[in-house]
C-alpha cells in the first residue's frame, strides 16, 4: 500500500545519505567564503592606504588565501555538492559504491586544501592562486593543490557513474536535463584540469623538490591558462543549471526548450577550452596569429550566451503573461519578486549584462592592452564570479540546504535573503565600479598599496581605492548576512519539507533529438578544437624553449 | 530541431554583430598590423647583462629603421633599469625589454603600452608617443614582496 506513494516521495527527495555527502561539501564552501571574504576585506582596507596589516602578515599572503579559497575552494566544493544533490535528485539515489567514491574524493580534496592552507599560512607559498613560476612555493603547497584537483575528479567519477547507470537502464532516452548538464560541466572540468595537473605534477612538484633545476615558464603559464579560462565556465555552468532548470519551476513556469538548453551547454563545452591565450595576449613567445585564433574561439561563447538570455526571458515573459501581465513589459511586474529563490539569482543575472560586455573587451586582441593586469580585470570577475555566480549559488542554497537538512526557509529569512542580495549589489556596484574606472586609468591588479614614488597618476587613483574599501566593507556585511541565513538553515530553522525544484519542459517544446547527447560526436569536436588551437603554438614553445628558470622566493 | 521565430531573429542579429565585430578586430590586426606584443626573441635570463642590447639599457637614437628611438629596459626584482626614460613628443619608439629573474610586467599607466616580461624572452612593442607628460611605468605582474616599489618614469617632452 505504501509503496507507490513512498516511492514517488523518495524520488523527489534527495536520499539522506547523499544529502550528507552534498552537505559536507557545502560546509567547506561556506567556511571558505568566510575566511576568503575576511581576507578580501583586509585587502581593500590595505589598498585604501589607511590601514596596515598587523603581526607581520603579508599583503600577498592574504591575497593568496583570498584567491585560493574563493576562486578554487568555495566554488569547487559548492559546485560538487550541488551537483551530487542534483544527480541524486534527477537520476536517482547513488549506490553505496558511488557514494563511497564521492566520500573518498571529498576527503582527498580536503586533505589537499588543508595541506596547501598550512603552507600559505606559514608564508611558504605566497605565489597567488595562479602560481607564477619561477616564484617557487614549498612543494607541499603544490602537492596540496594537486590533491584538490585529483579529489575533484574522484567526486566527479561518482556522479558520472550514476549517469552511466541511468543511461544503461533507459536506452534510447535523453537523460534528465539537470543530470545531463552536470555531466557536461564535469566533462569540461576534467578535460581542462588535466592542463593544471600536468603543470603541477610534471613541472612544479619536481622543480620545487629540487629533482630538476629549471622550469619552462611560458609552458607552465600556458598550461595554467588552458585550465584557467574553462575554470570560470566551470563556475558559471552550475549557475546556468539553476537558471535553466530550477528557476522556471520556482516561478511556476516551464522550461522553454530542453533541446536548446542542451545545445547551449554543448557549445559551452566546445568553446570554453581552446581559448586560454586570451589571458596571455601581452606575453612574448606566442605567435600573434594563434592569439587571434583563440580570440575568435573565445568570442563564440557569445552564441550560447544569447541562447541562454533568450530562453530565460522567454520563460519569464510566458509566466508573467500567464499571471495576467499585459502590454510590452507588464509581465515583468508579475514575477515573484518577494521570493528570494528567484530574486537573488535574478540580480545575479542582471549583473551578467555589464560583466559580459566587459569580458568582450578583455578578450579583444587589441583592447586588452589597455586593461591587461589592471584592476579593471578584478572588477570584471567580481561581477561575473562574485556577483552573477555567487548570488545564484546563494539563491540555490536557500532551498538546497533546507531540503537536505529537513528544514524550511522562514518568511523572515526569505526577506533577509533579499536584503542580503540588495546589500551585495550595492556594495559590488561601488567596489567593482571603482575598480573598472581606476583600472582604465592604469591602476594594476594584485598590488599592495603604493604611492609609486609619489607619481602624479598614482595619487589620482587613491580616491577610487578608498571607494573600493567602502564597497568591500559593505560586501563583507553581505557575507555576514548570508552566513547568518546559512547557519539558520543548517541548525536552527523550523523542521519541515522543502522542495528541490526541478522544472518541466513546456508542452509546446519539441522532442529532444538524441544527437545532442551523443558524447562521441561532442567530445571528438571538443578535442579536435583543442588540438587545432594549441598544437602548433605549444610545439613551437617547446622547440624554441629558452634555458629555463631556477626558483625564486621573493616574498 | 525547432527554433522559435523570435529566437531566430535574435540569434541572426547577435551572430551578425559578432561577425562584424570579429571582422573589425581581424582587419585591424592583419591589415594594419595592430597585434599585441608577441616577440619571439630568446635570451639566456642569467646572462642578460652581457648580451646586446641589454648590456646598455637606456634610450638610443637609431637611423634607417621604422622607429626613431629604441628604449632598452631591463627588469629585475624590484627595479627597472633605467629608472627614467626621456623621449621627444611625436617620435616613434621601440620598447625592448626583458627580465633577469621572475616574470615582471611593463605597463605605462594610462596607455596601451602593456607587456609581460618573461625570463628567457625579449618583449618588444613599437608605438608613437603623441601625448606630452610624465607616465608612470609600473610592474603589473606579481613578482614578490617589493612588487609595487618597481617603477620607472616615461617623460614625453617637447
Amino acid at each position: 500500500m505504501t509503496t507507490i506513494k513512498e516511492k514517488a516521495q523518495d524520488f523527489v527527495r534527495v536520499d539522506r545519505r547523499d544529502g550528507k555527502l552534498a552537505l559536507a561539501h557545502i560546509y567547506v564552501a561556506f567556511i571558505a567564503l568566510f575566511i576568503g571574504g575576511l581576507c578580501g576585506l583586509l585587502q581593500v582596507l590595505v589598498r585604501s592606504g589607511q590601514f596596515t596589516l598587523p603581526w607581520g602578515i603579508g599583503y600577498y599572503q592574504v591575497l593568496t588565501i583570498h584567491g585560493v579559497l574563493l576562486g578554487l575552494i568555495l566554488t569547487t566544493y559548492f559546485i560538487l555538492g550541488f551537483q551530487i544533490a542534483a544527480i541524486s535528485r534527477t537520476s536517482g539515489t547513488l549506490t553505496d559504491k558511488q557514494r563511497l567514491v564521492g566520500w573518498i574524493g571529498f576527503w582527498v580534496m580536503t586533505a589537499g586544501t588543508v595541506a596547501a592552507s598550512i603552507m600559505v599560512l606559514l608564508n611558504e607559498a605566497s605565489v597567488l592562486y595562479t602560481f607564477y613560476a619561477p616564484l617557487q612555493a614549498h612543494w607541499i603547497f603544490y602537492v596540496g593543490m594537486a590533491l584538490v584537483v585529483v579529489g575533484s575528479w574522484i567526486v566527479a567519477i561518482a556522479q558520472i557513474m550514476k549517469y552511466v547507470e541511468w543511461r544503461k537502464a533507459n536506452p534510447g532516452q535523453p537523460s534528465p536535463l539537470l543530470s545531463f548538464m552536470v555531466i557536461v560541466n564535469l566533462a569540461m572540468w576534467i578535460i581542462c584540469s588535466l592542463g593544471v595537473a600536468v603543470e603541477v605534477v610534471f613541472q612544479l612538484i619536481p622543480w620545487s623538490l629540487g629533482w630538476v633545476d629549471k622550469v619552462d615558464v611560458l609552458l607552465s603559464r600556458t598550461l595554467f591558462w588552458y585550465f584557467g579560462h574553462p575554470l570560470v565556465y566551470f563556475w558559471l555552468l552550475p549557475a546556468y543549471m539553476v537558471w535553466y532548470v530550477i528557476i522556471p519551476k520556482i516561478i511556476g513556469g516551464k522550461i522553454f526548450s530542453d533541446a536548446l538548453a542542451r545545445l547551449s551547454f554543448m557549445l559551452f563545452l566546445l568553446f570554453s577550452i581552446p581559448v586560454g591565450f586570451h589571458h596571455q595576449l601581452t606575453e612574448p613567445g606566442i605567435d600573434s596569429f594563434w592569439k587571434f585564433l583563440q580570440v575568435v574561439l573565445t568570442m563564440m561563447v557569445v552564441i550560447p550566451s544569447l541562447l541562454t538570455a533568450f530562453s530565460m526571458f522567454a520563460t519569464f515573459e510566458l509566466r508573467g503573461r500567464q499571471l495576467g501581465g499585459r502590454g510590452l513589459f507588464g509581465w515583468f511586474k508579475k514575477l515573484p519578486w518577494n521570493d528570494a529563490r528567484f530574486t537573488v539569482p535574478f540580480i545575479g543575472m542582471a549583473a551578467f549584462i555589464p560583466a559580459g560586455a566587459g569580458g568582450i573587451i578583455n578578450a579583444s586582441h587589441q583592447m586588452n592592452a589597455l586593461i591587461h593586469n589592471t584592476i579593471w580585470v578584478t572588477g570584471h570577475f567580481h561581477l561575473t564570479l562574485a556577483t552573477t555566480v555567487v548570488l545564484t549559488f546563494f539563491g540555490a542554497a536557500y532551498w538546497l540546504i533546507p531540503h537536505l537538512t529537513g528544514r524550511v526557509l522562514t518568511k523572515q529569512m526569505n526577506k533577509l535573503a533579499i536584503i542580503q542580495a540588495i546589500v551585495w549589489a550595492f556594495g559590488m556596484s561601488i567596489m567593482s565600479g571603482a575598480m573598472h574606472v581606476v583600472g582604465l586609468m592604469g591602476a594594476p591588479r594584485r598590488s599592495d598599496f603604493s604611492t609609486y614614488g609619489g607619481a602624479q597618476q598614482a595619487t589620482e587613483w587613491i580616491p577610487y581605492q578608498i571607494a573600493q574599501a567602502v564597497g568591500g566593507t559593505i560586501l563583507f556585511i553581505g557575507i555576514i548576512l548570508v552566513l547568518y541565513i546559512v547557519a539558520n538553515l543548517l541548525w536552527f530553522a523550523p523542521k519541515g519539507e522543502t522542495e528541490f525544484p526541478v522544472g518541466e519542459v513546456s508542452e509546446n517544446a519539441e522532442k529532444t533529438p538524441m544527437w545532442l547527447e551523443n558524447w562521441k560526436i561532442w567530445l571528438t569536436i571538443c578535442i579536435a578544437l583543442i588540438l587545432f588551437a594549441y598544437t602548433v603554438p605549444v610545439f613551437e614553445m617547446i622547440q624554441n624553449a629558452p634555458p629555463g628558470s631556477k626558483g625564486y622566493k621573493f616574498w | 530541431m525547432h527554433i522559435h521565430k523570435y529566437e531566430k531573429w535574435w540569434l541572426t542579429f547577435g551572430i551578425s554583430s559578432l561577425v562584424l565585430f570579429l571582422t573589425i578586430v581581424g582587419f585591424s590586426a592583419f591589415h594594419y598590423g595592430s597585434h599585441p606584443p608577441s616577440g619571439k626573441i630568446y635570451i639566456d635570463p642569467e646572462r642578460v647583462d652581457e648580451i646586446a642590447p641589454f648590456n646598455k639599457p637606456g634610450v638610443h637614437k637609431v637611423e634607417g629603421e621604422e622607429w626613431d628611438y629604441e628604449v632598452v629596459l631591463v627588469a629585475s626584482a624590484f627595479y627597472y633599469n633605467p629608472p627614467e626614460i626621456e623621449v621627444p613628443i611625436g617620435s616613434t619608439i621601440k620598447f625592448i625589454a626583458t627580465t633577469k629573474d621572475v616574470v615582471h610586467g611593463f605597463q605605462v599607466a594610462g596607455t596601451n603600452i602593456n607587456m609581460i616580461l618573461e625570463p628567457g624572452y625579449v618583449s618588444e612593442y613599437v608605438t608613437t608617443v603623441d601625448k606630452p607628460g610624465e607616465f608612470l611605468i609600473l610592474c603589473n605582474e606579481y613578482c614578490g614582496v617589493g612588487h609595487t616599489t618597481m617603477t620607472s618614469m616615461l617623460k614625453v617632452v617637447e
